[in-house]
């Protein structure tokens, strides 16, 4: 092991004199080394010699991470806290700490020495679940679901298409379609399988087919993306999942590739490269504004509604797309767009990510309330009617949320219901 | 210590049971291991680590699916893994145990476990039929068995809380009722180099046994009633709540 660190030795001199000033005394020490050094390197070293977690030893302590992390302003939390543990003898991969980042970036947005979370806390995972070590047991649950059936709530795969007759349109399978498509739909696991998911899925058909959009999807064919499962440290199963998923891509012609979820496009267009896929991936509300001049005269129902967005992490910080969804909600007669206080870059974490989404018990018992919780009350406070969602992880934690903070009266719509609601009129 | 655990691939309930003719459709189901044995694997690998030994996992392959839960045990700590390769997805709990009482008996175990049951029959018949064809005592409902020297203190479950302490002696058949840990996690690497490296021993089924039981029907429930949801404004609601409590005789 390199050393890093070299412990410092506090000198007390009895007699000093400085300046012709005689400065004898206990107190002299404050002239040499800040104390700081004096704790033990080792178990920051321990997560800095895994592979990925390197940035972690970079941390000087500024704080700024604090400021901005989503789940001090639940709990007591953050890099610069997680390091400092570590200096004071926490061993991160065997504590609950190691589990509570959600992987937001906001910590990394403003840190100054690039102290990476996103790639830190998924090495640091890896490693505790490698050795062995304590893994929540409703993550273990949602790793074997994946494994298993193909998706984290452990339903059959053969009924991964089952949501298609609720839309009420057609929704053509490639395995059946048999020729090339403009538009490759990725529907994902929560819009193909849970309630609220299908909602939203069953609406984007009915835009989609609404807009001529020439798209099919992948049917029984399609698995997990399993980028949240990676950043909770199962990386074997991310592999097992994209080799399963490049494969059926590349089975098919097709020109680009629209997906539901921001953890979809995050796992398609950040991390599927580096196995060898590189081909170009949309989020749905980057496609959908891109046709805004075709989906405007469609919005024909006003939806007289205050409605606040939620910007996903995974869309926002990690893939840059903050407007894309503002623009659609906008183009809907009727709607009042309002602003909560953390929006956009700084915009706050709903929990899901990073594995959150499958630890929320875990998380709400080393937390004074859920992010989501934290979320729906900022959502709320601002008078909002709707609070408007990109990310199919969202709904579900929202609904929940609004209801256990007293809010119900704050409605939890995918953007795609909002858009389809317009077009339909109910 | 060896240590045999014999797991049971079941139809998954996850999803609705699809029913064809008077059985389960065994064609348009997943199967999936024994949530008990799962228990029973954990209990074998913890004595395993605690005094040494091997474990042998064997299993009736129904609908030749069953490396997977194989991997996956060899991945959690299991040394050896075996199966019989049946391809017969409606072999009922009596048939599964000749075969493998029958694969079992050259082993020469000190240990057999089964789950204490399976929740596609919930008869808990596995363990103490293959105690019959084994000649073994059977100790069923254990929340933690425990080697020592040359027998096993074993822990039982009875209702309403209370536990008892038995010492067996060797060799016995346990009905695994709950590993003293939760089952650990195998990662997901671990598992797929397995599945790459290990060898999956065959064996034939031999002997014939059955229950003598067969289907004559498989419906799923009738439905008797529901909840009726009761809408409106909350006086209008309550106003519903009282006239349906007076409309019933309570008030």
């Amino acid at each position: 092991m390199t050393v890093k660190y070299e412990k410092a030795k506090a000198i007390e001199k009895e007699h000093i004199i400085m300046d012709g000033v005689d400065v004898s005394g206990h107190w002299n020490r404050m002239f040499e080394q800040r104390t700081i050094f004096e704790y033990t390197p080792e178990l920051i070293e321990k997560i800095a010699d895994i592979p990925d977690a390197e940035s972690f030893a970079n941390c000087y302590q500024c704080a700024k991470c604090v400021a901005v992390c989503p789940v001090d302003v639940v709990g007591n939390y953050g890099p610069r806290k997680l390091y400092r543990y570590a200096q004071t003898g926490l061993d991160l991969t065997e504590a609950s700490e190691l589990w509570l980042c959600t992987t937001c970036a906001n910590c990394l947005r403003v840190c100054p020495k690039e102290v990476n979370m996103v790639k830190i806390m998924p090495a640091a995972r890896e490693q505790a679940i490698l050795d062995g070590k304590f893994v929540p047991a409703e993550l273990q649950q949602a790793f074997e679901n994946t494994a298993k059936s193909g998706n984290p709530l452990g339903q059959p795969q053969r009924k991964r298409d089952a949501w298609i007759k609720e839309s009420g349109v057609e929704v053509p399978i490639m395995k059946d379609l048999g020729r090339k498509v403009n538009v490759l739909w990725y529907v994902g696991s929560y819009p193909s399988y849970h309630p609220r998911g299908i909602d939203a899925a069953s609406a984007a058909a009915r835009i989609f087919t609404a807009l001529g959009i020439d798209f099919a999807v992948l049917g029984k064919e399609e698995k997990d993306d399993a980028d949240s499962q990676r950043l909770a440290g199962e990386k074997g199963l991310f592999e097992m999942m994209a080799e399963h998923n490049i494969e059926t891509f590349n089975k098919y012609e097709w020109d680009e590739l629209v997906v539901t979820g921001p953890h979809e496009l995050n796992a398609f267009k950040n991390v599927y490269p580096k196995y060898g896929f590189e081909r170009p991936v949309v989020h749905y509300t980057t496609f959908l504004a891109r046709h805004l001049d075709q989906l405007k005269p469609l919005l024909k129902h006003p939806v007289n509604k205050k409605i606040t967005y939620h910007d996903p992490c995974y869309l926002g910080r990690h893939n840059g797309e903050y407007e894309a969804p503002r623009q659609l909600l906008e183009a809907i007669p009727g709607v009042e767009l309002v602003e909560m206080a953390r929006n956009r870059q700084n915009g706050y974490c709903c929990g899901g990510g990073g594995g959150g989404m499958w630890m929320d018990s875990f998380t709400a018992k080393h937390t004074t309330m859920r992010l989501s919780e934290k979320r729906a009350m900022e959502a709320a406070s601002t008078g909002a009617d709707v609070l408007a969602v990109a990310c199919p992880f969202e709904v579900s934690r929202f609904e929940d949320a609004v209801k256990s903070t007293g809010n119900e009266h704050v409605g939890v719509l995918d953007i795609l219901e909002l858009l389809d609601k317009s077009m339909r009129g109910e | 210590m060896n240590i045999v655990v014999a797991i049971k691939h079941i139809p998954s309930i996850a999803d609705d049971l699809p029913v064809s003719g008077n059985n389960v459709d065994f064609d348009s189901v997943d199967f999936v291991m024994n949530e008990w044995d799962e228990q029973s694997i954990e209990q074998a690998v913890l004595i395993k680590e605690a005094v040494g030994g091997t474990v042998t996992v064997i299993g009736v392959d129904l609908i030749e699916e069953l490396d997977n839960a194989l991997h996956l045990a060899l991945a959690k700590g299991a040394d050896k893994a075996v199966k019989i390769t049946a391809d017969e997805p409606g072999a009922d709990s009596h048939m599964q145990a000749k075969w493998l009482a029958e694969a079992i008996k050259g082993m020469s175990p000190d240990m057999v476990f089964a789950g204490v049951q399976a929740s596609n029959d919930i008869d808990g018949q596995i363990g103490p039929i293959l105690a019959a064809y084994l000649d073994m005592p059977y100790i069923g409902g254990t929340s933690s068995v425990e080697a020592s020297d040359g027998s096993a203190m074993v822990v039982k479950e009875f209702a309403g809380g209370a536990g008892a302490k038995y010492s067996v002696g060797l060799p016995f058949v346990a009905g695994i009722q709950a590993a003293p840990k939760p089952p650990r996690y195998a990662p997901i690497s671990k598992v797929r180099q397995i599945a790459q490296t290990a060898t999956i021993d065959k064996v034939e089924p031999s002997g014939d046994a059955s229950g003598r039981l067969s289907f004559k029907k498989m419906a799923p429930p009738v439905v008797t009633g529901h909840a009726e949801m009761i809408e409106g404004s909350s006086k209008e609601v309550a106003a519903k709540i009282v006239e349906l409590i007076k409309s019933k005789g309570l008030a």
